[in-house]
């Protein structure tokens, strides 16, 4: 592969890409369905949808990483197969992640060469150093090739991933929510960059993206995906953020839930979970939850919207007793809550938190053994300090029976178990005592439909024997049909509020979009 | 629903088969080792043998040495539970002896009994201080333990031999400075009609009740929640600091009780040579013995038998005293290597129907 970079690059790199009629399935799901969608060269594109719509299943076809069950792929006005990500970076497609690939004790310069599909034994770094100086001397802005990456500000080290698509010479660059680590500030300037960039024909961007404000502000054109279908697309001058919105989420009606029918309305109660001005730092010690005031009440079911990252995890976290608060208060009954062993008894706390492998399960321990984490130190699954084992089988195979969990045997160990039955198994473990409050977070993710069905009921049967539930979701569907109160979290606070069944969902879907009464002055103006 | 009742059986003989396996090429490896410097493997693996095993006198060899090697290593496979990888037994050891030899000096003369007590109880203490600061400071401050443990090991062999060499050192301890010595009515002496002292009984006690601890009772439980998936554990709502403290102090005590057994049943004072590497090899015979208290037992034996045939094989073969070590440290690199192992052998898959 010729070294790349030293040409100053032209009028007219940028190519122009257009997929057609492709179809993806995984399984009995099919994530993209009869897709066309053309990319004009040098043109600037945001990929809008909800979590699951397709988007990113769209993006892996491009670059290799999934084969498509249908459809063509043309690069440049010629039918292309990509079947690997290295066919693409050979057609000049590339992607920039959401999270940074970058070696941080490594060099700019060294990042840039290293990133190179063939990377010579022994690198000439003078003639290396003279090409990267001419290749710096042809982009929009300044870096210092020395730097180590590790002290680069978030912002830079984008711009570095960006760089490092041009410097491999990718004429179409794919960008996977490109700002969703950066600050807003810092957003403005990469995006401002990236549209530049297109406008002198170097490169065309397709940019997966949640942020209305941004494709308005940035992009030529905009395609929504919903459902794996492309059901809008359009110059982004002609349209506004409402329809947008509204394309993302759809029409749809509110269903009425059938737990509502069929256990009768259950009168909510006094508050039994109330957050106040909670803050809650993320692993960068940022605040993602930052002044979050929320009330539950007995008996019922209290949604969270919002697209990921904007401190959901953190939220669900700090209830759980997974990760310190930085401020404000969580109460339960009344009285603070700390998550502590004695409390989460005390107040009948339970949780159903994403990932149960990972977040509720200790993989290497048994099926029984990971059902009695709640209880093991209460007779009868103990006596003193003595652990009963008789017991705590007892009470697997009980519950196993009860929540139809697929196992060997309650001593199989619990990684042997599928993802479902994973979530089954914790259902069972936080849904068989007495609930007064329960904290779900997408609860359903990745499981068929019928276990979907089932995990919805028993949080419904939950909430109608009297639990506060709250439930964080990305999925909006569920959201409608579970919740009695509807809320959307952007920026780590509850930006709206309202009864689900008054609920407007280009409202919500705006609100998620960071669009809502109280939202920041929008970045830099079309130019 | 199938049910496989087999499951746990296959583990357990899955547990047990691997390491051997890898201790036996450990074995083929070494005897190679051996044939390339011209020696007999099995010349080498006869006199390993009757060094460690065949004889009365070679068992009681073999079971002193392992008797310290059974509380080092539960000083790694304690905190192991809960998921904290401690390599600084070592230094446990030293203040352990320290404080019993100084203990053993300052109460002479009051009854033996209660000076015995005294000595093995103050090793234990200060063991477990040592051991739960390393947990202290992960808790608190995110240090890594094993690095910290480590660390905190040279920090005690220089408090022991600034005290040993100076303020404590008994001035007619001519070429070896040692503490002055505790007095034959305060060793802890012999088992009865063995001529093995104390600290096996010391260790295979603790290793039981360690055992128990672990596998029958709610603590344990909880360990071993915090040690496979601490975040499992705090949606538990588990004081996960308090556990990990108490189990690095018992870790600490089980090494610290083997410094103080060496020095009130062994040395009768506090000198150089209690700084011998129990710590480290309690490491290697924490590993092969999978972090099960219960398993420690015989591998220590076995480990401890190893280093009873150095002196055998010296004599015999005109071969360095560290040829078993060689031997350690080839059986230490499988088994380690064995680990990856573990769930991916046909034989010991439980069939799922």
């Amino acid at each position: 592969m010729p070294v790349a970079g030293a040409r100053s690059s032209g009028q007219g790199r940028a190519v122009d890409v257009e997929v057609l009629g492709m179809t993806k399935r995984f399984g009995a799901l099919t994530a993209l369905d009869g897709v066309s969608l053309r990319v004009e060269a040098g043109s600037f594109m945001a990929l809008l949808g909800e979590n699951g719509a397709g988007k990113s299943t769209l993006v892996k076809c491009l670059v290799g990483y999934h084969q498509p069950d249908a459809g063509e792929i043309t690069v440049a006005g010629r039918e292309r197969d990509i079947r690997s990500p290295h066919d693409a970076h050979a057609l000049g497609i590339g992607m920039v992640y959401q999270h940074f690939t970058l070696v941080p004790s490594m060099t700019v310069a060294e990042n840039l060469v290293m990133a190179r599909d063939e990377v010579p034994a022994v690198v000439n770094w003078q003639a290396e150093w003279s090409r990267l100086t001419a290749f710096m001397a042809t982009v929009p802005f300044r870096l210092d090739l020395d730097r180590p990456v590790s002290r680069l500000a978030a912002g830079e080290k984008q711009k570095v991933e960006i760089l490092k698509q041009l410097y491999l010479r990718r004429r179409f660059m794919i960008l996977d929510e490109p700002t969703s680590v950066l600050t807003p500030a810092e957003s403005g300037e990469v995006l401002g960059m990236l549209r530049a960039m297109t406008r002198a024909g170097e490169v065309t961007v397709l940019m997966i993206t949640h942020k209305l404000r941004e494709v308005m502000a940035f992009a030529d054109d905009v395609a929504v995906l919903r459902r794996g279908k492309l059901v809008g697309k359009g110059r982004t001058a002609a349209l506004t953020p409402g329809v947008l919105a509204e394309l993302m989420v759809g029409t749809r009606e509110i269903p009425r839930s059938h737990a509502r029918k069929a256990g009768g309305p259950v009168e909510a109660g006094v508050p039994s979970l109330v957050i106040q001005d909670l803050k809650v730092e993320d692993d960068a010690g940022r605040l993602a939850v930052d002044g979050l005031s929320l009330t539950i009440r007995a008996g019922e079911i209290v949604g969270v919207a919002g697209v990921s990252g904007n401190g959901q995890r953190e939220l669900v976290e700090a209830l759980i007793g997974q990760r310190p608060t930085a401020g404000g208060e969580i109460l339960v009954g009344g009285e603070p809550f700390r998550a502590t062993r004695a409390e989460i008894r005390r107040h009948h706390v339970f949780s159903l938190p994403e990932e149960p492998l990972r977040n509720a399960c200790v993989p290497a321990m048994s099926v029984a053994e990971n059902l009695s984490l709640r209880n093991f130190d209460r007779p009868p699954q103990s006596s003193g300090p003595w652990l009963r084992r008789g017991a705590l089988r007892a009470q697997a195979e009980r519950w196993i029976r009860a929540f139809g969990v697929k196992t060997p045997s309650a001593d199989a160990p619990m990684t042997t178990l599928s993802g479902g039955n994973v979530q089954r198994a914790v259902l069972a473990r936080e849904l068989s005592e007495p609930v007064s409050v329960l904290i779900a977070a997408n609860p359903v993710f990745g499981l068929d439909f019928a276990a979907v069905a089932e995990i919805h009921d028993r949080i419904l049967a939950a909430r109608n024997g009297g639990a506060a539930v709250l439930l964080v979701s990305e999925d909006l569907d569920e959201l409608l049909e579970l919740s009695d109160r509807i809320t959307v979290i952007f920026d780590g606070r509850i930006v709206h509020e309202s009864a689900t069944a008054k609920a407007d969902i280009t409202v919500i879907g705006r609100c998620m979009a960071g669009h809502h009464a109280a939202a920041p002055a929008p970045s830099p103006a079309r130019a | 629903m199938a049910s496989d009742r087999s499951g746990p059986w296959r583990r357990a003989a899955e547990a047990l088969v691997i390491p051997i396996a890898a201790l036996a090429a450990a074995m083929v490896v070494f005897g190679l080792f051996m044939a390339a410097l011209g020696q007999n493997p099995l010349e080498i693996y006869a006199l390993i043998y009757k060094g460690a095993f065949a004889s009365a006198f070679s068992w009681q060899n073999t079971l002193s040495r392992a008797a310290p090697l059974v509380l080092t290593a539960l000083c790694v496979a304690l905190p192991a539970q809960a998921g904290l990888m401690v390599i600084g037994g070592e230094g446990a050891v030293v203040l352990g002896g320290l404080i019993a030899a100084i203990v053993g000096h300052l109460l002479s003369g009051a009854a033996p009994t209660g000076v015995k007590v005294a000595m093995v109880l103050a090793g234990m203490a200060i063991g477990g201080i040592w051991i739960a600061l390393a947990g202290a400071l992960r808790q608190y401050r995110g240090v890594n333990e094993t690095i910290s443990s480590l660390l905190l090991t040279y920090v005690a062999v220089a408090l022991f031999n600034h005290f040993v060499e100076g303020p404590l050192r008994d001035p007619s301890s001519l070429n070896k400075p040692s503490t002055t010595y505790i007095g034959d009515v305060n060793m802890i002496g012999s088992l009865p009609g063995l001529d093995i002292h104390w600290g096996l009984a010391f260790g295979i006690g603790f290793c039981v009740a360690m055992h128990v601890l672990v596998r029958y009772t709610t603590y344990g439980f909880a360990l071993r929640i915090v040690g496979g998936n601490p975040r499992a554990a705090r949606l538990a709502g588990l004081p996960v600091t308090r556990l990990v403290l108490t189990v690095c102090g018992l870790g600490g005590a089980a090494a610290g009780l083997a410094g103080a057994v060496e020095v009130a049943a062994v040395h009768g004072s506090a000198n150089a040579s209690l700084i011998a590497g129990y710590g480290y090899a309690g490491i290697v015979v924490a590993f092969i013995a999978r972090q099960n208290p219960l398993a420690i037992v015989p591998v220590a034996v076995l480990v401890g038998g190893l280093s009873a045939s150095g002196g055998m094989l010296q004599r015999r073969l005109d071969l360095p005293d560290a040829t078993v070590l060689v031997l350690q440290g080839i059986a230490f690199m499988l088994i380690l290597g064995s680990e990856a192992l573990y769930g991916r052998l046909k034989l010991f898959r439980a069939r799922v129907a």
